[in-house]
């Protein structure tokens, strides 16, 4: 377990080493453009687990909370102007409050039923945007950018090394929990919710809880994009395509370990971002519905699940 | 043996009434639990048992009503407070926590049923659960998933995670159903054994031999009242309880 914990940590290290060296020593700006992409849905994915893996609750409002989060900055940029830090910290208070909220009004609901309660709610929160005004409405809003930090050379390159260190956070939030008695009580109401609360689980605020963590990186990951693409607008940040992505990658990864979102989430962003390129973006949505499918028939578990099978069939042969 | 008239009840039920939409589950149902007493709880199908069980342990709300343990009304508390309380519950047709071991179905209930007592390292930890386990005749399948259990084993998994909580109350609902017989004698030696450690129990059954070698008191339901209640001869003798089993 002690060692476990050190090659984390090593690893956590060295990957924003090598994101930071990356913006010092790269001058192309397509890698970090789509490389944004990539981190900003490693940290959904992670995020979205936490609620719809370890506790079972299948969350489309992933895109409701991204939206508030993307709209949190802005309405700080155009109000007061505040830096990128406040931003993204204002969005994660946001975002836990907004997960309290929504937890409180939806977690009684199970299955299904508490699945369309989400979608009911990211459409609620659309409108309201859509019809606020002073961010711009329905049109959507341009943002300037404020001239970047000296350290890097340029804007997106802050933004990836920002996106990485979400990623870390959101990473080790997920593994901690996943080892902790938090997540031993979660796994307990996904199993069985009545016996769970016949063992002592508090599930109602264990819920509540996982909502609310979930929902703050949610928000934390959407913040830095309004300074990416320099534009907000509700159709886009709250497009119920963020929900389907996140959910797929969670899905596609595994979500019974915190490595699994973190897998599919690189796997599918990549070949989305190849895709955009190659052939064109509106394919995204196909290629991402066939996986969906091939997936959840052949590999219900993920690729984790295939891993683990995969090493045990090898443990079996070798006995 | 007891001083029913001297001693302050650990559960005390209290004019219960559950009702479902038009059909009354439970009505009017009053019954006080000694500490240390072997209680068992018979009837027909539908009569009540179970209802009875969720309302004491929670997982139902009540029209009206008190139950009481141990001196506090614990009408409105949730199953998880019920839980740390000191009343654990085996279910009819077990619920394991499925994607789990034994051993972590049942570190499940010293994470959140005991009152936390500052760290407590991993190893004690297993150490606790493995006594548990032992005591339940589990401890060779401590490390399998709850999936892979036989029926029986299931019963007993049910009832040593039910014992990890630090019980006080322990409802056994129909654990014994579906068993052979050598199984029933199993798990009617391992309920008596926890009798034994000052563990009070309520148990539900349909085998009428485990119902009169276990029970000091018996209680017979039928259609939500209490039709007789005494000594296990007694009431197995009445002639309503009689009638409601065999039919008029």
């Amino acid at each position: 377990m002690r060692r476990n914990g050190i090659a984390f940590w090593v690893g956590a290290a060295l990957f924003l080493v090598a994101v930071f060296a990356m913006t010092q020593v790269v001058r192309n700006q397509y890698p970090f453009f789509a490389g944004y992409v990539i981190l900003q849905f490693i940290v959904l994915a992670v995020a979205w687990s936490i609620l719809g893996g370890y506790a079972g609750y299948v969350n489309f409002g992933t895109s409701a909370f991204f939206g508030v989060g993307v709209y949190t900055a802005v309405f700080l940029v155009k109000a007061t102007g505040a830096p990128l830090v406040v931003q993204i910290a204002a969005a994660t208070i946001v975002g836990a409050l907004l997960g309290f909220a929504v937890g409180l009004l939806t977690l009684r609901m199970q299955g299904i039923y508490f699945s369309i309660a989400t979608i009911a709610i990211s459409i609620v929160i659309e409108t309201s945007v859509t019809n606020w005004r002073y961010v711009g409405g329905a049109a959507g809003i341009q943002i300037e950018r404020p001239p970047v930090m000296e350290l890097f050379n340029d804007y997106v390159q802050m933004l990836f090394f920002v996106q990485a260190l979400l990623v870390v956070l959101a990473v080790t939030i997920a593994r901690y929990i996943q080892k902790s008695w938090i997540g031993r009580g979660l796994q307990a109401l996904r199993d069985d919710e009545l016996a769970a609360e016949c063992t002592g689980v508090p599930t109602l605020r264990l819920k509540l809880l996982a909502c609310v963590i979930s929902g703050a990186l949610m928000c934390a990951a959407g913040a830095p994009a309004a300074m990416y693409v320099q534009y907000a607008d509700p159709s886009s940040v709250f497009n119920l395509n963020y929900s389907v992505t996140v959910l797929a990658m969670a899905l596609i990864g595994g979500t019974a370990h915190w490595m699994g979102p973190v897998l599919g989430a690189i796997l599918l962003g990549v070949t989305q971002q190849v895709l955009a390129v190659t052939i064109s973006s509106e394919v995204n949505v196909l290629v991402l519905g066939v996986m969906l499918v091939l997936f959840v028939v052949a590999a219900p578990e993920g690729i984790l699940g295939l891993i683990r099978r995969a090493s045990r069939g090898r443990a079996e042969g070798e006995a | 043996m007891i001083s029913p008239a001297s001693e302050l009840p650990l559960l005390r039920i209290a004019a219960l009434t559950k009702r479902f939409g038009g059909f009354t589950a439970l009505d009017n149902v009053s019954v006080d639990i000694r500490p240390g007493e072997r209680f068992g709880l018979i009837g027909p199908n539908g009569s009540g048992k179970t209802t009875l069980i969720n309302c004491i342990s929670g997982a139902f709300r009540t029209e009206a009503g008190t139950v009481v343990f141990r001196g506090e009304d614990i009408t409105r508390l949730p199953p998880h407070m019920r839980t740390r309380r000191g009343i654990a519950r085996s279910f009819q047709i077990p619920r394991p926590f499925k994607s789990m071991t034994i051993v972590e179905n049942l570190m499940v209930a010293l994470d959140f049923a005991t009152v936390a007592g500052g760290f407590v390292p991993e190893a004690e930890r297993r150490e606790t659960v493995m006594s548990v386990l032992t005591r339940t005749g589990l401890a060779a399948k401590a490390d399998v998933s709850t999936t892979k259990l036989s029926q029986v084993e299931l019963r007993k998994m049910e009832l040593a995670r039910a014992m990890a909580t630090h019980p006080k109350l322990l409802i056994s609902d129909e654990a014994m159903a579906g068993l052979s017989t050598s199984e029933v004698d199993e798990v009617l030696d391992l309920l008596l054994a926890l009798a034994d450690q000052d563990i009070t129990i309520i148990m539900i059954e349909h085998i009428m031999q485990a119902v009169m070698r276990f029970s000091q008191r018996v209680m017979c339901l039928d259609a939500g009242k209490i039709i007789a209640i005494g000594a296990p001869a007694e009431v197995m003798a009445n002639q309503r309880v009689q009638e409601a089993y065999l039919g008029t």
